[in-house]
């Protein structure tokens, strides 16, 4: 409309056409900066020294590189290893590194800093947030500049998997102490500066071995307050939030053309948490009423405005070895009542519900206690920003009950850890994740995955309610970004501007 | 000649008495069952069986409010109880004491108001937890440091006046002294200052409970209410209406009520016919 009249307006005066005309060549230059919206701000940069999901979310293939890289479809690609063998016996895998990579500073990206980047992770010393990902490592070599070779201790049917995760990202022996505050990889992108509570700026990394990225400079952006994240989306301060919550505004944004809605899949099993050592939680006819008196849809509609998918067990549907189990425990408020009398608690009983910060837990929690009110089970909610959380609940296993999403990826394994917060024990499910490990063959991994499920849902060991959906809200002319979320990563090396 | 009340005291009263009304009307009744979840009736607007529309929830708005009603006052109340009994013996103390004790007092008020009252709630509730308790309790202190200053105040007043001379000079110790002649003449100010501070206090616990600090789900509170609808403002602007009403409405009837008591029971006012 405005465009029309301007035209209109241009013809019959030149100077106007003129005007009109540098400034469509003006907008035909596509854009290269990005200004990416996040909620939490990453503790700091080094993604081989901790947990938090924010650290890999800036660094994943953008600044750092781990011998694998997964895609955006999941499946493993090359990351700074070209290429990969690994021996019949499954347990000698020989990676072969690109031939100029270089980190940031200059060091050379070879097999020394491999064999470093490792050693250090599986080392003692270690502060990596996975370092259980390296357990099975029995040895690192080196034979020459572009090749490693490393020897494990046992078949580990996830190592590959693992060594693509961003806790795996390859660092210099020259930096790596540094990390922290002046993150230096191998990747596309190098850092520019962080701006604390703010922002993080990369900026294209010039001397990349590898194909350049059409982006020159990207920020991350951090929001934590749901309205701002909205007000900032309209205001064009950022150009894209990935995993916005606030899932009731997305109506608004779908019918805005200058928008693009993707909803897409995560590895975030979102759970209510159950404390299986402590009391009522410890019988199992207690955690299966719960289950019977929990109704997922309303949680999906209540919390996520329905971009949901319901979970019956601890497995992400759009993975190979799923199993369907939500129908094992419909809702049925009469039965949970039931099994509460049979339990002993025919009158119910009083919890309380830990709560970290994000607005699924926040806003699930409150209607889970809704839901669990109506059959006795009454519930006081205790709010607890993130260190208290993970101090208190994850670490201390101070809870009855939390609700959280596990966003690692094929994370079923935690059920066979002895020291994991659910106090979960199971001889059973031990035993099927240690003929898990010795398991390469695909179809047989899958189905032990399946007996995996069962167990856990027999089990009832925590509220399976549904996954977290990846929801990206985007200016429409951007694209490249990710949809789906196969790992915490919000990689930017093949995002572009129409 | 007595004055006669401003118009403003009876619209304040009023609507406290409106207030008190629907807090102890919901302890009864509500519309709903003030907790009942109904996803598919989410963001209805007001009309229908629910009067006031539902919340994102399907809750009923007006169920919440009433029973959000109870939870301000009472948390207020207990703010402002807890100032009260904290903080008059100690101004009254401070007063009588002089020197040293005086000192005290003052100091330990002065502590208090370095920070912002919600500001020291927010950092209580930060290292004890959220909670409607310990928010009484961050409320109760700061109140506790402005109702001690405010009767040390009041006190210091009466102290030099001829009558508490006359009664030392007759004999009374300084607690007969502070109880019999100073504390009936600062009570007029106090009962004042305990309305102000009440309707402080509600907007405090609002302001709390919005930054999720004060009264926890599924307990209904009006900042809750306000916090909730902040995502929806583009969508559902009401819902952020009415309990901004609520808290507005609340704070006007008491500020009045403030008011038309101080015209009343402060004698300098009084005397002296201003306002």
């Amino acid at each position: 409309m405005m465009m029309n009249r301007a035209r209109s307006f241009a013809v019959a005066t030149g100077v106007f056409a003129l005007a009109l005309v540098g400034g469509a060549a003006a907008w035909a230059q596509a854009r290269t900066d990005l200004v990416i919206g996040m909620s939490l701000e990453p503790p700091h940069l080094d993604p081989t020294a901790g947990a938090a999901a924010a650290i890999k979310e800036v660094t994943y293939a953008n600044l750092f590189e781990s011998l694998v890289r997964v895609d955006s479809s999941g499946a493993l690609v090359p990351g700074l290893a070209e290429g990969w063998t690994v021996a019949d016996d499954g347990k000698t895998y020989r990676f072969t590194l690109r031939p100029n990579a270089k980190f940031h500073d200059g060091a050379p990206g070879d097999a020394a800093a491999v064999k470093f980047s490792l050693d250090r992770a599986r080392g003692a010393e270690s502060v990596n947030g996975q370092k259980g990902y390296f357990a099975s490592i029995a040895s690192v070599e080196t034979p020459d500049p572009r090749s490693v070779v490393v020897t494990l201790s046992r078949p580990d049917g996830l190592f590959l998997f693992h060594m693509a995760a961003g806790d795996a990202a390859i660092v210099s022996p020259t930096s790596a102490a540094t990390n922290k505050q002046k993150p230096i990889g191998t990747g596309p992108f190098t850092f520019d500066r962080w701006a604390a509570g703010d922002r993080v700026v990369l900026t294209r990394n010039p001397e990349y071995d590898g194909p350049k990225p059409a982006l020159e400079r990207v920020s991350f952006r951090f929001i934590s307050d749901a309205a701002a994240q909205i007000a900032s989306l309209k205001a064009g301060d950022v150009d894209a939030f990935v995993q916005f919550n606030a899932f009731e505004a997305l109506p608004e944004f779908r019918n805005d053309p200058k928008f693009a809605v993707t909803v897409g899949t995560t590895e975030g099993e979102t759970l209510l948490s159950t404390n299986n050592a402590r009391k009522p939680f410890d019988d199992v006819r207690v955690r299966r009423a719960m289950a019977h008196a929990i109704d997922r849809k309303t949680l999906i509609d209540g919390v996520l405005y329905g971009n949901g998918v319901p979970i019956g067990s601890h497995f992400p549907p759009h993975r190979a070895g799923y199993v369907d189990l939500t129908g094992l425990y419909p809702y049925d408020p009469a039965k949970a009542k039931a099994l509460l009398a049979e339990a002993g608690y025919p009158n119910g009983f009083d919890a309380t519900l830990r709560l970290p910060p994000p607005p699924y837990a926040r806003r699930g929690g409150e209607l889970v206690a809704a839901l669990l009110a109506e059959v006795g089970i009454r519930l006081t909610i205790e709010p607890m920003e993130w260190a208290s959380w993970l101090d208190k609940v994850f670490k201390g296993k101070d809870y009855d009950l939390t609700m959280i999403a596990h966003t690692e990826p094929l994370d079923i394994d935690v059920y066979a850890r002895d020291s994991y917060y659910f106090n979960y024990r199971s001889a059973a499910f031990v035993r099927l994740e240690e003929e898990l490990n010795r398991t390469q063959d695909p179809a047989a991994r899958n189905a032990l995955y399946g007996q995996q499920q069962r167990l856990l849902a027999d089990d009832a060991v925590n509220g399976f309610l549904f996954m977290l959906p990846a929801v990206t809200v985007q200016n429409a002319k951007i694209s490249g970004l990710w949809v789906n979320r196969p790992i915490q990563a919000n990689d930017v090396t093949g995002v572009t501007w129409k | 000649m007595r004055r006669r009340l401003p118009w403003s005291f009876w619209l304040g009263l009023a609507l406290v008495g409106l207030l008190l009304a629907v807090a102890l009307l919901s302890l009864l009744w509500t519309p709903f069952p003030v907790g009942q979840v109904r996803v598919v009736a989410r963001l209805r607007p007001p009309g229908g069986a629910n009067w006031l529309g539902t919340d994102h929830f399907g809750r009923d708005v007006l169920s919440l409010l009433m029973v959000g009603a109870r939870n301000s006052l009472a948390v207020a109340a207990a703010a402002v109880g807890l100032g009260a009994a904290l903080g008059v013996p100690l101004g009254l103390a401070a007063a009588a004491l002089g020197r040293w004790g005086d000192e005290l007092v003052a100091r330990l008020g002065d502590l208090v108001f370095a920070f912002p009252a919600v500001l020291s709630a927010i950092l209580l509730t930060a290292v004890l937890g959220a909670g409607a308790v310990n928010v009484v309790l961050a409320l109760g202190l700061f109140n506790a440091a402005v109702l001690a200053r405010v009767t040390r105040g009041a006190a210091l007043a009466v102290w030099r006046r001829e009558f508490v001379r006359a009664a030392l000079a007759l004999g009374r110790g300084p607690l007969s002294v502070t109880l019999v002649h100073v504390l009936p003449n600062v009570l007029g100010v106090v009962v004042v200052q305990t309305t102000v501070l009440f309707a402080v206090a509600i907007v405090n616990e609002a302001a709390l409970s919005y930054l999720g600090l004060g009264v926890q789900p599924p307990n209904p509170s009006w900042g809750k209410m306000l916090g909730d609808a902040q995502t929806h403002l583009f969508t559902a602007p009401l819902q952020a209406v009415f309990p901004g009403l609520a808290i507005a409405l609340s704070v006007l009837g008491l500020t009045l009520l403030g008011d038309g008591l101080r015209d009343w029971l402060d004698p300098r006012h009084r005397s002296s016919g201003l306002l």
